[in-house]
């Protein structure tokens, strides 16, 4: 008897059929909420010039050149101008969304990663746990804004990664705080007694019925501080205390404009801006239409995160 | 009330203990010792003797255990006394004592247009609700969360020199000697640093008013036959208020911080431009002193104003 393998067609059909809920369900979302679906095409655009940095940059973003500084805005080789060594501005713009995007992606994901984490133990465990924990928050968040990463990078030095490390740490607390009362509310459930009556432990309780209830809300947090990080990383770099000053960062490219070269060269101290905002407004209206559809308990929170 | 006041001060304490604690460690974190980035000097290549090393660490204090260092940190502050800056050997409290009150006024000048701005945006946007009046205010708002402080100061600053050929001033005019002087000087600076708190604050105001006329005693004060305007102003407003006066209050914290990048840009020698030039020379004595006293003064502007919503508020004071 030849008995059919089960898997072989499941392997191929499921995930043609995740794909298509995935596409259908995103048709359904930008149709609810057409300025989220506006500011996730702008998103993806992100990713996507990110990605394809190397070929959709017309030069080099490194190479300088003694003749074109402070080319105009329209000269064959620097279609955005040059800045003050010469190189091509439009280059270093496409560069850049992937240091926005690096840093944004990497110290956001951590950081609420990081704090699910700390916010789930803190409900789960309670007692002196919960108190030793929420303490802890309660002191990191007590520095204003930008103060407590501007404390860590004195501490760290200057450098791309660094600010990574500085905004992961920035993020923990506060995810924490607001995962904390999910799941507080989460424990009170009744499936949740119902798993302990059957047996199910710690471990198994935490990670099967209380965490994954808490992703929805993740995912809002997440898109959030990807707004903020990104206007984080620009400051900082803007100051010097961030990204080196010869990597393309968007925040980076705006330092010194305003000062030393407004008579030469304004358009220096414009475009980096326009991507800047252009990119947090994308990820803000997203965040809030995720935030509508999936917590709507969330609202009036979005501030970004610094 | 006592009752209150007591349980918020008794609360502030711990916080404001372990926020140093936690500053205190996370800047012995910084590798080396900084009797020998000291002596190192800027370009770490003195040579140093064993001597000149304990001499330098017996002054700084630096040869005691960390919490010895700690406690007597703390007690010198309590007598306001900073410690003296490794970069400028000079004692940080006098240099505090001149920018601190420039960057509390940027601070609270800012704080002020925004609310002076959003706070009619939002009412308007809210009785208008769904008109295109309300759809521009909450673009408008929406695009200010968005839009860097910095680069708003950077295009304000664009304006200025193209429209009016004027620079930011290298010189500072006292508020006290020449208060013209001082609020043309701080304007273009606390706009810049508003622009993003204006936003919240008008989405606040909005989001508070919506809710507040939705309420029973809205419906009894327009059958009764109030006017709207009345209605509006002296029923709606005045309870909208209350969260949206918290609210600008705790944005304090995030202005205050804001203004490390505006006091750059614009040239301002407040705290901020001293936060950021101390990391620069690695003067760790000024970024700690710098940090410590932003934060505690953003944790007494949070008790001040929680205590201040308990006085408006009788819901609060009695629970």
């Amino acid at each position: 008897m030849i008995q059919q393998q089960p898997g072989a067609v499941g392997l191929t059909a499921r995930p043609i059929r995740g794909l298509r809920i995935a596409y259908r369900q995103s048709i359904k979302f930008a149709r609810a909420k057409p300025l989220g679906g506006i500011g996730a095409a702008i998103a993806i655009l992100l990713v996507v010039v990110a990605i394809f940095s190397s070929l959709l940059a017309p030069n080099d973003p490194y190479s300088t050149s003694g003749k074109l500084r402070f080319a105009d805005p329209g000269t064959p080789e620097r279609l955005l101008g040059g800045d003050e060594l010469g190189r091509d501005v439009l280059s270093r713009l496409v560069y850049g969304s992937r240091i926005s995007l690096y840093v944004g992606m990497l110290s956001s994901f951590v950081g609420c990663g990081i704090g699910l984490i700390v916010g789930v133990a803190s409900a789960y465990f309670g007692g002196k746990t919960d108190l030793v924990l929420q303490r802890l928050v309660d002191a990191m968040m007590a520095f204003p804004g930008l103060i407590f990463i501007i404390a860590i990078m004195a501490v760290l030095g200057a450098s791309l990664n660094n600010v990574v490390i500085a905004l992961t740490i920035a993020y923990i607390p506060s995810t924490a705080r607001i995962v904390r009362s999910q799941a507080l509310a989460i424990n009170e459930m009744d499936y949740i007694l119902a798993a302990r009556a059957v047996g199910v432990g710690h471990m198994g309780t935490i990670l099967r019925h209380i965490t994954p209830n808490c992703y929805a809300l993740l995912l809002v947090l997440i898109t959030i501080h990807l707004g903020g990080a990104i206007i984080a990383e620009a400051s900082l770099s803007f100051l010097g205390i961030g990204a080196p000053p010869d990597v393309p960062s968007w925040g980076g490219m705006l330092r010194g404009a305003a000062q030393n070269y407004v008579e030469v060269a304004p358009w220096l101290g414009v475009f980096p801006g326009v991507a800047i905002s252009l990119v947090v407004f994308a990820w803000n209206l997203l965040g809030d239409a995720l935030r509508d559809v999936l917590d709507p308990r969330l609202r009036g929170t979005g501030r970004g995160a610094v | 009330m006592y009752t209150y006041v007591a349980k918020r001060i008794a609360l502030f304490i711990p916080t404001l203990v372990l926020v140093t604690i936690l500053l205190f460690v996370l800047l012995r974190l910084i590798p080396g010792d900084p009797a020998l980035l000291i002596l190192l000097g800027p370009e770490g290549d003195n040579t140093v003797t064993q001597e000149e090393l304990d001499a330098l660490r017996a002054k700084l204090g630096t040869d005691r255990p960390i919490y010895v260092e700690y406690g007597h940190w703390i007690w010198r502050m309590l007598q306001l006394d900073f410690g003296v800056s490794y970069f400028y050997d000079e004692p940080i409290s006098e240099d505090l004592l001149s920018k601190f009150p420039i960057t509390l006024e940027l601070t609270i000048l800012s704080v002020f247009l925004a609310s002076v701005v959003a706070v009619p945006m939002g009412v308007i946007a809210a009785i208008k609700q769904d008109t295109w009046g309300d759809y521009a205010s909450r673009i408008l708002t929406f695009a200010g969360l968005s839009v860097p402080n910095f680069w708003v100061g950077i295009l304000i600053i664009y304006f200025l020199v193209i429209g009016f050929d004027w620079l930011p001033p290298l010189g500072y005019a006292n508020l006290w000697e020449d208060p013209a002087a001082n609020l043309q000087q701080l304007v273009f600076p606390s706009i810049a640093l508003g622009t993003s708190n204006m936003a919240f604050i008008a989405r606040v105001t909005r989001s508070a008013m919506l809710e507040i006329l939705r309420e029973d005693f809205i419906r009894t004060a327009r059958s009764k036959g109030l006017t709207e305007r009345v209605v509006i102003y002296r029923h709606a407003l005045k309870n909208a208020l209350l969260p949206v006066v918290t609210v600008s209050g705790y944005e304090f914290g995030r202005q205050i911080s804001g203004t490390v990048i505006i006091e750059t840009i614009f040239l301002v020698p407040g705290m901020g431009r001293f936060l950021i030039e101390a990391i620069f020379h690695r003067d760790y004595a000024v970024v700690q002193a710098v940090i410590v006293l932003i934060t505690v003064t953003v944790l007494l502007v949070n008790v001040i104003l929680d205590l201040a919503y308990a006085w408006l508020n009788p819901r609060i004071r009695y629970t």
